[in-house]
């Protein structure tokens, strides 16, 4: 991954004013949503060029009970190479060019993760704060950070206190963002909003530019673990409230939508989504990511496609 | 280019949908088309073809039938012979049929969009995404009102053989609006595509042919605006249904005129958009792509008069700009285009033209960095801001992807800018505010408001024009009745309805009676005629028994700004209507025997008929005030998430030529509707008994009717008529005259637009319930406005 050229959010003082005027009208976030796949496609070469940056994108993640550091071995070896030599090079590329975005893990892991990816430039991410319901003091929490940037994690994915949104406790929110980040130091920090679990776009909006605001260096929709994960149009809001912070304070956030991403058109719709709404300058993985697991393995498979004419089989791409 | 290259740019790249199945079509028919009469291809008896090509490249696709007299005359007469056979067939084979199109077309719907897309320009992602699947929906929902047919609409039947003309920015989607109602209602018809954009419709009569639609249902002629005009005006056609320029749609209504012939004309727009400080800013801005980059701007509603509140203009500008760089041009059949090419070479030019005449009265133009195509007929998205309402650009349709912006400070202000068009077709209010989104919806002059969205359609809502955009519905409930009429209709006599005459003279007295004098009747006050002339009014024996003004030009315009003063009537509840309209009927009743006395009077019927005409007028009023609060629309099943309502609104100001024949019940029966519905009335009583009228003025002010909603002008029939036609600040007009008047009145009202309904010389039985009085009279009074609201957290 190349090194950071983006200034990180400094975030802002809390704009309660902002917050109150925010609008957002849901069917016709939706509407919106529905075309985005409908008014943009890539074909053939432009569809593996966007196929492969999506892989750059990608947070390759493991977040599972029975994690151990076999798996998560494997996990990394996958990261380090997504794709088979053979196709790597049919594409024109050579493997050093195609990596994922990092690699992310619950903090138990951190170890095995950083040690294995070790002279990769592949990053460690870490899921924190009572990742994922985030139902622990705050001081556990900022502990958590604290271990796991001291374990060798370069971003922490934080999950918010979703009782302050539905409180409308916007200052609680802040300052509880604002010491997540100070916990980080130099680790980025994503800000997991966990939409669904946030009733209404509105409320998406309203936490998203707080957690901006609180300077959030990435902002992400879900666990993976709620019953409703990334969505069209959560997404479409979040970005619009990256752009507006952007246009407001010249900082640019970056965006993670997780959960639900498992197939190659959806990885390209949001590529487009992001291309459409932020612009080119957000197509990387430093200002874009996927969380996601099985991703990788369908795209790997329309790639193989792109070259032999032939729809292929999973079996036939080397398993994380 | 290579993988890695593009993996560096991030650009798109072509996305180009195959042509080969069209171009397999048209090569199966040598390039050529016939016309499709009497379920066969037929050459035209002009034998002359014209061409058409893609407007994205120029490239010629076909040659098409252009049809003369003759043939259109060939099939209207297939038509004419097949009306039997399709009537007879009844409700539920018509409805499978219908459905088996609707199967048809979704079967083959790739086709019909790949070929829509290359004949007319337009991207195939619309094609593909909203016309043909609003196609087939229309073709589905219209094979359901055919199933119920002879269930829902018992007392109505047929119109006849219809024309229908269609224009060509939507070429699929409007023959599907108007022939799958007309089938549906048991009519046949000729349908005359546009002359650019022929082709998906004779693909259509081929999928006619192939679900054995009965010959002649169904005739496709292709042709010019001169097969259109023979269509027009040839003698055996029941109606005219027209979608195009409102100059067309002048011409079809002046040339109708008199004829009996039913039309519908669905025209022009300058739809307003309307965006408040609280809407969703980022939303609105998807909905102006929506609103004036759907279809290149070649939309009858596009929204293509932005206006902004003041306190957000700029930001929102700057919003739409940014936008407008991220749009993309080209091809049509390329799948990642927002904007395909213009039609043809002239739109294209009307276009620049427009654009410069807007350059010119000082519009500040904006269009994206980027350049379009040179291959084909293409016009960049623009944006004009510093525009006022007098700048040409905010006033005439242009067509075209050009939107003009203008700001407004309070929502009174955006209404009045909404309002301040010849046009009435739709309009797009942007806010978060529900009350202010309702408060503005029922007071925009428009028969569509999108509230939070635009230029979402459904077969199962209305959609037409108010004002100079148009008369008539379609899609719904409501469109249905462009296509049937009520079965009396058939039983309307030439001569009127002969009643008892007493047979004795009119008594006379020897000593002299109070003069009194009937004034006309204005603003709730009792008026001088202005030009100070009075006419004697004559009893049945022609004795004289009493004067009245004589009205003229002057009052009309009086009673007509009267009648605008009186609009707070169309403001007030159904209810509070129906108590005004019940105190008249206690009223009347009061006075019956004096009412019934002066008809006896007047017209000499006898003391039983008098009665008779008097008991039927309180028990009409009684009919109009029960109905004032209860002829209240629908909620429509629309197909995406939002409530669609199909409000009935007065039209606003009418005038009413009364019958001469029934002095007190053609009055009652005419005037009284109007107002239930919340119209403002300008009324000429009869002609030659007019004191009944008179008489009831007295009625009205001791019944708490305010003053404007009811204006009688006393006077000539035929003078006093020209004018209320004439007048451009009039929304509607009944005519209850001779087959001239009626001729007339149908002429002059072309001008405004306004919707007419005239008897062509034909005569009711006022006393007859089934033609005096019911629904028919309340549809005339009103007109349907579609309100979408979508909803959701």
């Amino acid at each position: 991954m190349a090194k950071t050229r983006i200034k990180r959010n400094e975030g802002t003082p809390l704009d309660l004013d902002l917050i109150r005027e925010i609008r957002v009208n849901r069917s016709a976030v939706e509407r919106r949503a529905g075309t985005m796949g409908k008014r943009r496609t890539v074909k053939k070469e432009w569809q593996a060029a966007w196929l492969i940056r999506a892989i750059s994108c990608i947070d390759l993640t493991t977040l599972a009970g029975d994690d151990t550091p076999g798996n998560v071995v494997r996990l990394c070896a996958k990261a380090m190479h997504p794709v088979r030599e053979d196709l790597v090079q049919g594409l024109g590329f050579s493997p050093e060019d195609i990596k994922v975005g990092a690699v992310c893990v619950y903090h138990n892991l951190i170890k095995t993760a950083v040690d294995t990816l070790e002279g990769s430039s592949i990053p460690v991410a870490a899921v924190s704060t009572g990742f994922p319901a985030g139902q622990i003091t705050h001081r556990q929490k900022l502990n958590e950070i604290r271990a796991s940037v001291k374990a060798g994690a370069k971003e922490i994915d934080i999950v918010i206190s979703r009782a302050k949104v539905l409180a409308g406790d916007w200052r609680g929110l802040y300052k509880e963002v604002q010491e997540f980040r100070e916990a980080c130091g130099e680790a980025h920090m994503k800000t997991i909003l966990a939409t669904g679990e946030l009733s209404t776009l509105t409320n998406v909006a309203k936490a998203s530019h707080v957690c901006m605001m609180a300077g959030a260096d990435f902002i992400k929709t879900s666990t993976g673990k709620e019953s409703v994960n990334a969505t069209m149009p959560v997404s479409i809001v979040m970005v619009r409230a990256i752009r507006e912070y952007y246009e407001r304070t010249g900082f640019k956030v970056g965006y993670k939508p997780a959960g639900g991403i498992r197939k190659a058109k959806q990885a390209v719709e949001w590529l487009i989504m992001i291309k459409e709404e932020l612009g080119d300058e957000w197509l990387s993985n430093e200002l874009f990511r996927f969380g996601a697991s099985g991703l990788l393995t369908d795209i790997e498979r329309q790639l193989e496609h792109h070259l032999t004419g032939r729809y292929s089989s999973s079996y036939r791409h080397p398993m994380a | 280019m290579s993988i890695k290259k593009i993996y560096s740019t991030m650009e798109y790249g072509p996305a180009p949908e195959s042509a080969t199945s069209a171009m397999d079509w048209i090569k199966d028919h040598k390039g050529k088309f016939d016309l499709y009469i009497d379920g066969k291809w037929q050459a035209p008896l002009s034998k002359k073809y014209f061409e058409t090509e893609n407007p994205a490249n120029k490239d010629h696709l076909a040659k098409v039938a252009d049809a003369e007299g003759s043939d259109v005359d060939k099939a209207i007469k297939a038509a004419r012979k097949a009306l039997k056979g399709w009537v007879e067939l009844g409700a539920h084979g018509r409805a499978r049929y219908l459905y088996a199109i609707a199967r048809q077309v979704q079967k083959h719907s790739r086709l019909f969009a790949v070929l829509e897309s290359l004949d007319n320009g337009k991207t195939i992602r619309e094609t593909r995404d909203i016309d043909i699947p609003l196609v087939a929906r229309h073709f589905y929902h219209h094979a359901g009102w055919a199933q119920l047919k002879d269930t829902e609409f018992k007392e109505f039947k047929e119109v006849g053989v219809v024309g229908q003309i269609i224009p060509w920015n939507f070429p699929m989607m409007m023959l599907s609006w108007k022939i799958a109602p007309a089938l549906a209602m048991g009519n046949t018809l000729v349908m005359k595509p546009a002359e650019n954009t022929p082709l998906t419709a004779l693909l259509f009569a081929e999928i006619c042919n192939q679900v054995g639609l009965p010959a002649g249902v169904v005739n496709m002629i292709t042709g010019d605006g001169k097969a259109g005009n023979e269509l027009v005006i040839h003698k055996d056609v029941n109606k005219i249904a027209f979608t195009g320029s409102t100059g067309v749609g002048r011409i079809i209504r002046k040339a109708t005129a008199g004829t009996g012939k039913k039309i519908s004309l669905e025209l022009g727009g300058k739809s307003p958009f309307i965006v408040f400080d609280d809407a969703d800013l980022d939303s609105a801005v998807e909905g102006i792509v929506d609103a004036i980059w759907f279809n290149q701007g070649q939309v009858c509603c596009a929204g293509s008069r932005l206006l902004v509140q003041e306190s957000i203009a700029e930001k929102f500008y700057k919003k739409v700009r940014a936008r407008m760089e991220k749009l993309r041009i080209g091809n049509s059949l390329d799948k990642a285009v927002d904007i395909g090419a213009i039609v043809s070479p002239q739109q294209l030019r009307t276009i620049e033209e427009m654009v410069k005449k807007g350059v010119k009265e000082g519009g500040k133009l904006f269009q994206p960095s980027w350049a379009c195509p040179t291959d084909g007929y293409f016009y960049p998205p623009t944006l004009f801001t510093n525009v006022t309402p007098s700048s040409t650009i905010s006033q005439v349709e242009i067509f075209g992807p050009v939107l003009v912006a203008m700001s407004f400070r309070t929502h009174e202000e955006a209404l009045k800018l909404a309002n301040n068009t010849r046009y009435g077709l739709a309009a797009s209010v942007w806010t978060e505010n529900i009350n202010l989104a309702l408060d503005l919806a029922p007071r925009i002059k428009a028969g569509t408001v999108w509230i939070n969205c635009t230029n979402v359609f459904d077969a199962a809502s209305g959609f037409g024009g108010y004002r100079e955009s148009g008369f008539g519905r379609e899609g719904g409930r409501e469109g249905l009745h462009e296509y049937m009429k009520p079965r009396y209709e058939d039983q309307l006599l030439a001569k009127p309805v002969v009643r008892n005459q007493k047979s004795s003279k009119s008594t006379r007295t020897d000593i002299p009676q109070i003069d009194r004098t009937a004034k006309m009747y204005m603003g709730g006050k009792q008026s001088r005629p202005d030009g100070g002339y009075s006419m004697t009014v004559k009893d049945f024996a022609g004795n004289p028994i009493g004067e009245v003004g004589e009205g003229n030009r002057k009052d009309i315009r009086n009673a007509v700004e009267a009648a605008h003063a009186g609009s707070k009537w169309t403001g007030m509840t159904g209810h509070a209507r129906a108590q005004v309209l019940y105190y008249m009927a206690e009223n009347l009743a009061a006075r019956g025997d004096e009412f019934a006395a002066r008809l006896q009077q007047s017209i000499g019927v006898s003391q039983a008929d008098a009665n008779e005409e008097v008991e039927l007028s309180i028990q009409r009023i009684y009919t109009y005030a029960a109905m004032a609060d209860k002829y209240d629309g629908h909620v429509h099943h629309t197909i995406t998430r939002n409530v669609t309502l199909a409000m009935p609104e007065a039209l606003g100001v009418m005038g009413i030529v009364c019958t001469d024949e029934f002095p007190l019940l053609g009055f009652i029966s005419t005037v009284i509707p109007a107002i239930a519905m919340g119209n403002c009335v300008v009324a000429i009583p009869s002609e030659t008994a007019p004191l009944s009228a008179t008489d009831l003025y007295q009625v009205f002010d001791t019944s708490d009717l305010p003053g404007g909603v009811v204006n009688i002008i006393t006077g000539k029939k035929d003078e006093l008529t020209p004018t209320l036609a004439d007048h451009d600040d009039i929304d509607g007009m009944w005519y209850f005259g001779s087959k001239e008047g009626s001729k007339l009145v149908e002429e002059k009202s072309a001008e405004n637009m306004k919707r007419t309904w005239v008897n062509n010389g034909k005569h009711r039985n006022w006393i007859d319930v089934k033609q005096g009085e019911g629904e028919a009279f309340l549809r005339r009074a009103t007109q349907i406005k579609n309100i979408w609201i979508p909803y959701g957290a």
